[in-house]
């Protein structure tokens, strides 16, 4: 599904990621943690193709094609979905208008019918319920005064619309009470399939005991320093990530 | 609260996101798709201004005395006058004897008494603008007055507007047939020496159209006028009157688009409304006259004066979307004369690359229980000003007067500038007069959300602006709406890299 192959990557002419490979099979969930500042939200900003993030070596595989050099929109129509850590408000457009528009452009792009008004209404009410967001908030502007949780669980809501190949979380359970996470995690599981993977980004084990991963990785200094199953995520909530620095900086 | 404010676009404080500020501010040519010229021989009189040339005016329109001393009066004002400049736009002084003030379709010399006896090049012209001229063609409900720089060259829909007693016709011809509406209301509500540009208009105006509407009567079209400025090196001066007669109703639109030139044109109009008492005035304007190229060469000087009284339980509502032209200096007012009228106004005034509108309303509370509304939203793209100007004026008659006035200014890219100029005179201790206002500007972040969701960052600011411009755009008639829409999307084309 998703192949990274030594990546480099400059913010402003810094070097954040340092060489980064990684492998998603099709139908994988990985957790990738680390240390604030080690350039999680980077990746996932690299990935998506957000203007400003300058690969300067390496290279990105989605499904066997090299996407390095698209545009942020032709990924999201290629199957890539990010969920970002801090989505933004975009006032005075509705959540019902900026969704129709992007069912179109990636439904049509990938080949599927375009949904009809009401199709396209029943189905934005079903992901509402699922993310147990009111149906009110879909007249709302995009994220416009929306509390934390519902903006993380508005995303959510676009992902299971948009049901993408690879869904990349950015610290989607920050901030969340245990309920908004339960819907997060809920989101996530329903969309599971053996043709579906998933990224998660997070900090805390409580999100893996909700959405098991196959994979956890551990990102440290721009550069995936420490990869297992799913109880590596456990020594690392027991251990914090100090022991593994040195390793990061050693290597 | 009323402060005068200034934006100059915040740099992003996100380093990221000064990359993609660069991009929005590549601001490419976008289409004009108004920016055709016709070719047809016209009859132009040489550049100038002189009273010669009022009297040829005068004379090319078969005018009676009265209106030839008008507008000779009219000219002796203007000549003591000086430009205005205390407006937020800065170009070139203008040579006002580098115009020529009047130029007509050969064609239109022998008066032509129906369609068929139009030229049909003007016919394509007004065809190829999206506005088919035969009735059996044309938009259902709307009636179209077509001005033809200095002249109207087709009026459809009058047999059916007669039938309910609607005048609708261009003002010259209204000059003829209806002289005693005219004089006594012609310069009642924009006097000739209320500003230079009206000065300047009520001495050389050339067409426009003329709207009565009798008492009690709900105007069954819409009513609307089509100007284009086609000749070179030729100003227009429209001037429009609209008369509503004791409890009736009238929508009216105008649009305008002028061909694509590397010289600036002078646009210099004045209308006139009047709501008489129990009238409702719904004016509406999309406002695409070229706006120049993205070096800022070429475009449209518009210089607008229009007004309206209310009387007594009367309305009248602006609603604008300006889209074109190199400089707007625009301030539709409403005079709340009589008891309980409202006087609304609605602006949609977007600027890109070296454009700049200074343009704003101005509500005037003379009676008791008035009510003004104001809504502006400014986009300002590339590096262009954009300033709202707007004055309240409640006088010490204007008892429980009320006004409310949200001012928004949104920016793309980070070279633009957006200027709010409030102004609030409160005259009575019981009126209430609120302003709000918001500076926002399309943040890359914004962007990125859309274009992460497969939408392209052309579509997304379009969204976006549309979005902002929501309150206004509702107050369209409906296929104008649509029209605005599109035509901003239009505008904004190539405002992101
Ligand atoms: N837009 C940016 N401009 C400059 N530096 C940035 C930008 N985004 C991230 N960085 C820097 O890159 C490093 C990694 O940041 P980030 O990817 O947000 O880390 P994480 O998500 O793991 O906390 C940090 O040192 C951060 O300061
Ligand atoms: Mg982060």
């Amino acid at each position: 599904m998703l192949e990274i192959r030594n990546l480099h990557a400059n913010v402003q002419g810094k070097e954040i990621l340092k060489g980064l490979s990684l492998t998603i099979g099709s139908g994988e969930v990985h957790a990738i943690m680390g240390p604030n500042g080690s350039g999680k939200s980077t990746l996932a900003a690299v990935l998506s193709g957000r203007d400003g993030y300058e690969v300067t070596a390496g290279e990105i595989l989605f499904n066997g094609e090299d996407i390095t050099g698209l545009a942020p929109e032709e990924r999201a129509r290629k199957g890539m979905f990010l969920a970002f850590q801090y989505p933004v408000e975009i006032p005075g457009v509705s959540n019902l208008e900026f969704l129709k528009a992007s069912l179109e452009q990636v439904r049509k792009a990938q080949g599927k019918d375009v949904w009809d008004a009401v199709t396209f209404m029943k189905k934005a009410r079903e992901a509402c319920t699922k993310v147990n967001l009111d149906q009110a908030f879909l007249k709302r502007g995009v994220n416009e005064g929306f509390s934390g949780g519902e903006k993380k669980r508005n995303e959510i809501m676009q992902m299971l619309l948009l049901e993408p190949a690879l869904g990349i979380l950015d610290e989607t359970d920050s901030g969340l009470d245990i309920d908004a996470l339960q819907v997060v995690a809920q989101g996530v599981n329903s969309l599971r399939d053996a043709g579906r993977s998933f990224v998660l980004v997070t900090h805390y084990q409580r999100l893996l005991d909700h959405i098991v991963p196959d994979h956890v990785h551990v990102l440290a200094g721009g550069r995936i320093v420490k990869s297992g199953g799913k109880e590596l995520a456990l020594e690392l909530e027991e251990k914090g990530y100090g022991w593994l620095k040195d390793a990061a900086a050693a290597g | 609260m009323s402060e005068p404010s200034s934006h100059q676009a915040p740099r992003p404080a996100d380093p990221a996101g000064t990359e993609e500020a660069s991009h929005l501010d590549k601001v490419i040519a976008s289409s004009y798709e108004a920016g055709f010229v016709t070719a047809i021989e016209s009859e132009t009189l040489p550049p100038g201004l002189s009273e010669d040339v009022i009297r040829h005016i005068s004379a090319k329109k078969n005018e009676p005395a009265w209106l030839l001393d008008w507008r000779l009066a009219a000219f002796r004002r203007w000549q003591g006058m000086t430009e205005p400049t205390w407006a937020h736009v800065h170009y070139p002084a203008v040579d006002f004897n580098a115009v020529s003030y009047y130029s007509a379709p050969k064609s239109m010399k022998d008066h032509p008494k129906s369609l068929d006896e139009v030229d049909p090049e003007l016919l394509r012209t007004y065809e190829k603008l999206g506005i088919p001229l035969a009735e059996q063609a044309a938009l259902a409900g709307v009636a179209v007055d077509a001005v033809f720089d200095s002249v109207s060259v087709a009026t459809t829909f009058r047999g059916k507007l007669a039938e309910a007693g609607v005048i609708f016709c261009p003002i010259s011809e209204a000059v003829r047939e209806y002289p005693e509406l005219v004089q006594k209301y012609l310069g009642s509500v924009v006097p000739q020496g209320d500003n230079f540009y009206a000065a300047l208009n009520s001495a050389v105006f050339s067409d426009g159209s003329f709207v009565y509407i009798p008492k009690n009567t709900r105007c069954p079209m819409e009513l609307s006028t089509y100007f284009r400025i086609n000749e070179a090196k030729t100003g227009q001066f429209e001037r429009t009157l609209i008369i509503a007669d004791e409890g009736s109703y009238v929508s009216y639109l105008e649009g305008c688009t002028a061909p694509m030139r590397d010289e600036n044109q002078l646009h210099a109009a004045v209308v006139e409304l009047v709501a008489l008492p129990g009238a409702q005035i719904k004016y509406s304007t999309v406002q695409n006259w070229y706006p120049g190229d993205e070096h800022g060469r070429g475009g449209i000087y518009n210089f607008v004066t229009k007004r309206g009284v209310c009387h007594d339980n009367a309305r009248i509502s602006w609603t604008q979307v300006e889209t074109g032209s190199a400089i707007t200096w625009k301030y539709p007012s409403v005079v709340l004369k009589g008891d309980n009228s409202v006087g609304e106004f609605y602006s949609v005034a977007l600027t890109r690359n070296l454009q700049q509108a200074d343009t704003g309303t101005k509500m005037i509370h003379l009676g008791r229980n008035t009510r003004s509304t104001i809504v502006s939203k400014g986009i300002s793209v590339g590096r262009s000003s954009n300033a709202y100007r707007g004055l309240v004026r409640i006088s010490p008659r204007a008892e429980n007067a009320r006004n409310h006035t949200q001012c928004d200014s949104l920016l793309i890219g980070d070279a633009c500038g957006a200027h709010t100029f409030p102004y609030i005179e409160s005259r009575n201790p019981t009126a209430t007069v609120e302003h709000e206002a918001t500076t926002s500007r399309v943040s890359e972040d914004q962007l990125f959300l859309c274009r992460a969701r497969g939408i392209d960052a052309e579509k997304a600011v379009s969204m976006i602006v549309n979005g902002f411009c929501k309150e206004v755009f509702k107050e369209l008639p409906m296929e104008f709406a649509v029209e605005a829409g599109k035509l901003l999307e239009v505008s904004l084309e190539g405002s992101v890299g």
